[in-house]
């Protein structure tokens, strides 16, 4: 559909865009990236006709771009700006009317009924048809920048060309805008190419990115062919990280602050965990890098409360998380600061230890409740009935962890969660086989992300063998204790 | 009745009361049917002889400076540019001076040689103040422009002081020109008149639309696919055939490009498709009303129409300022 070969241009005698080549295919929508300066603008200005190009060749729809006449031309690409100031009013219909020029011809040329179809449905599509009568400049700069893409669209052209069209807006702005010209891009294969300066936006809406460094292409691909931390370091000389999107296969980034400041040093030690009426609570001084399974802030997340609620055992409730946070709410701690658990374990029943090696020392505190045993092995035979009953792991890690090393350290506790039901012969009530654990058990794996640098966590390395024993240990002081206070019910 | 009809009827209207006022008030009065009924010889004779003429001349010079104004205020998105601000009036007296200085008078042109003149110099000036205006500020911000008009205005009016210090015999008629006047013209100069009138406003009205697509800029007008460059020429030549002629018969009347198109927009929205022709009503009838209020105020002498559009349109001019100042502050 648009077809750029080889183009140099600018506005001096040295161009600022030099050699740039690129193919956008129908209905397709390509991101253009770069620097401040780096000719992104002015490369969308060459394409569109604003600036003279000094070499190479522009193709539109197999036609050369210079072949066509202004008004042909309009036919063809639409162009959406930046939001800028007016010195005077025009009322929203107008404005998104004039959209229809190139459309228009001859002397007196009036407006058809295909001019108004046009505006109406552009003005539907994004929502203004009830400001039509109303002067723009008393719209909202998001509103007006709809007014514009309602324009652009009215044109009715097969190419939208737009230079960071969500400058000035907010977020939700920013979304329904991208939103919209994404959707229209899909369902009448517009061909779009945009200029952004975010590039998490550029990642979330394109199919392809352009990355642009001193007027030449330095990448060109998927979003995750571009969006990747060596290059976005070399181009934009900024340190960050990328990271998958949560919904979307999409990488966004992240920028690594490089800051002066003195972060204190602190430790997790075995007497932070603390013992109450009703729950055990470890708060540490700054926030922890957590992965969880708890009930509360569940997954990963930087969190300084830690809670473990003792529950009794005809404990029902419909909406567990709400009456949870009503709880913590009840104890003052912080929604947005805790991670919780809940189990039907007492609090005194909790075994605390504290092991050390070399890089530095772990903690790790264990409830354990087996009156829902399950060899998981066997799982699949059995009825889902509410059991009572659940195994909660926490392992404080004073060290600075790689995500893998969370994973491994997540595996090796497990393994030595089992390995300790084996060796107690934990039973699974229902198979009559080794139980493996309860259908019901969380863990927690929180480090402070100090001291020594920990890229493993599997049983080769310190770190493993720590989790491996210490995890083995504490839950077979917790079996013990669990069955002690069971005897002594009975 | 839609809001444009309506728009049309009342400017029609306007216009259609002024000339009546303007022909049938004076020391004189006119009754209506004289128009008519020429038994009245004296009356009769006033009538077409003196007043028409005159109503008829206030009229079209209105009409074309407003209109001009219109395009000039659309053209360079600034709501304070008209023929006078922009010194374009100034291009034109000089380039009527001159003629009447050195008593050119070329073949072919003959009776047009001043107002051919005036148009040149109204051209001129234009091109030289947007050109110096952009070489200043790219942008062209409004402030700049008018301060560009502002020093080329003065510049000319110095040499306009200059001829008419080289001058003897000339004088009166420069200085009274000058100062702006539609008085004792008769038909003759509408004759003269006419045609670039007819020319310029019809040369702008073709570019209605591009007016309207070049209020968000001369870059979204070539998105819109506007012939920027083209369409920017025709309008400037327009704007300048219209100010030349009207200087050329009339002299320099300030503010009338300004004051209506301003007011027009105020009242009915700023589509040039209507700004336009709204203006050029609205603009004849303004001038009309003006030059009977020039003539009559202080009967039986007269006041230079200039002065009571000056006396109208400077306060405008601030009101504006004030305005658009204020809309740039928040």
């Amino acid at each position: 559909m648009l077809q750029v070969d080889e183009v140099s241009g600018g506005y001096g005698k040295e161009p600022v865009v030099r050699g740039v080549s690129f193919h956008v295919e129908k209905g397709e929508v390509l991101g253009i990236l770069g620097p401040n300066g780096s000719g992104k603008s002015t490369l969308l200005k060459i394409i569109s006709g604003i600036l003279p190009k000094q070499g190479g060749k522009v193709t539109i729809d197999g036609k050369s771009a210079s072949a066509y006449t202004q008004k042909q031309f309009a036919r063809k690409v639409a162009v959406l700006p930046q939001l800028h100031a007016h010195a005077f009013s025009h009322s929203v219909k107008d404005t998104v009317g004039l959209g229809r020029y190139p459309h228009q011809t001859g002397l007196f040329s009036s407006w058809s009924d295909q001019d108004e179809l046009a505006v109406q449905e552009a003005m539907n599509y994004t929502g203004i048809t009830r400001y039509e009568d109303t002067p723009i400049e008393l719209l909202s700069g998001g509103e007006q920048q709809r007014v514009f893409v309602a324009q652009a669209l009215a044109q009715e052209a097969p190419i939208l060309l737009l230079d960071e069209p969500t400058n000035h807006l907010d977020i939700a702005h920013q979304q329904q805008l991208l939103d919209t010209i994404r959707n229209q891009a899909h369902q009448k294969g517009i061909t779009v190419v945009s200029v952004f300066h975010d590039i998490n936006l550029a990642a979330l809406y394109c199919d392809r990115l352009l990355l642009m460094k001193n007027g030449e292409v330095a990448a060109i691909g998927t979003p995750q062919e571009v969006v990747l931390e060596q290059e976005i370091r070399s181009v934009y000389e900024a340190r960050v990280k990328t990271q998958p999107h949560p919904e979307m296969p999409k990488p966004q980034m992240t920028l690594l602050p490089d800051l002066k400041e003195e972060t204190e040093q602190f430790r997790i030690m075995k007497e932070d965990v603390k013992i109450r009426e009703d729950h055990v609570v470890l708060q540490a001084q700054q926030p922890l890098k957590t992965i969880s399974s708890a009930v509360h802030n569940a997954g990963m997340g930087w969190y300084r409360t830690f809670i473990n609620r003792g529950v009794r055992h005809d404990y029902h409730c419909d909406d567990v998380q709400s009456e949870l946070a009503d709880y913590l709410l009840s104890y003052d701690y912080q929604l947005t600061d805790t991670v919780a658990m809940m189990t039907a374990v007492s609090p005194e029943y909790v075994n605390v230890q504290e092991f050390k090696a070399e890089f530095g020392s772990i903690v790790i505190a264990v409830t354990v409740g087996i009156g829902n045993a399950v060899d998981v092995s066997k799982a699949w035979q059995r009825e889902e009935l509410p059991y009572i009953g659940t195994i909660n792991t926490w392992i404080f890690i004073n060290g600075l962890l790689s995500e893998e090393a969370f994973v491994q350290a997540m595996i090796t506790a497990t393994e030595a969660k089992t390995k300790a039901l084996q060796d107690e012969e934990v039973i699974d009530p229902e198979s009559k086989t080794i139980a493996t654990g309860t259908s019901t058990d969380s863990l927690l794996i929180a480090s402070t992300q100090q001291g020594a640098s920990l890229p493993y966590a599997g049983p080769i390395t310190q770190l493993g063998k720590l989790i491996g024993r210490g995890v083995y240990e504490c839950t077979v002081h917790a079996i013990h204790s669990y069955r002690q206070a069971k005897d002594e019910v009975e | 009745m839609s809001k444009t009809a309506i728009a049309y009827t009342v400017s029609i209207a306007t216009l259609l009361v002024a000339i009546w006022l303007g022909v049938s008030i004076g020391t004189v009065k006119i009754p209506i049917e004289t128009l008519w009924n020429d038994a009245d010889a004296t009356a009769s004779n006033i009538l077409w002889k003196i007043r028409m003429p005159r109503v008829l001349l206030a009229g079209i010079v209105g009409a074309s400076l407003a209109i001009s104004g219109a395009a000039f205020q659309g053209l360079l998105k600034n709501p304070l540019a008209d023929p006078y601000t922009l010194g374009v009036s100034s291009g034109a007296s000089v380039g009527a001076v001159i003629t009447l200085f050195f008593g050119i008078s070329l073949p072919f042109l003959g009776a047009f040689t001043l107002p051919v003149f005036s148009m040149v110099g109204a051209a001129a000036t234009m091109f030289l103040v947007i050109g110096f205006a952009r070489l200043v500020d790219r942008s062209m911000k409004m402030e700049t422009i008018i301060l560009t008009g502002i020093i080329f205005g003065s510049f000319l009016g110095s040499v306009l002081s200059l001829m008419i210090a080289l001058t003897q015999e000339e004088l009166r008629q420069i200085i009274g020109w000058l100062l702006g006047s539609v008085s004792m013209r008769g038909w003759k100069y509408i004759t003269m008149v006419l045609p670039f009138f007819i020319i310029g406003s019809f040369i702008l009205w073709l570019n209605r639309r591009e007016l309207n697509a070049m209020l968000f800029g001369e870059e979204r007008a070539h998105h819109l696919g506007v012939n920027v460059k083209r369409r920017k020429m025709m309008i400037l030549i327009g704007g300048s055939v219209l100010t030349g002629s009207a200087v050329a018969v009339s002299g320099t009347i300030g503010f009338v490009g300004l004051v209506v198109p301003h007011m027009t927009r105020l009242m009915w929205g700023s589509d040039h498709r209507h700004v336009l022709p709204l203006s050029l009503f609205n603009g004849a009838s303004l001038l009309i009303i003006c030059d009977l209020v020039a003539r009559t105020i202080i009967s039986p002498a007269e006041l230079p129409v200039g002065v009571i559009t000056a006396f109208i349109g400077a306060p405008v001019f601030a009101y504006i300022f004030y305005k658009q100042r204020r809309k740039g502050a928040m």
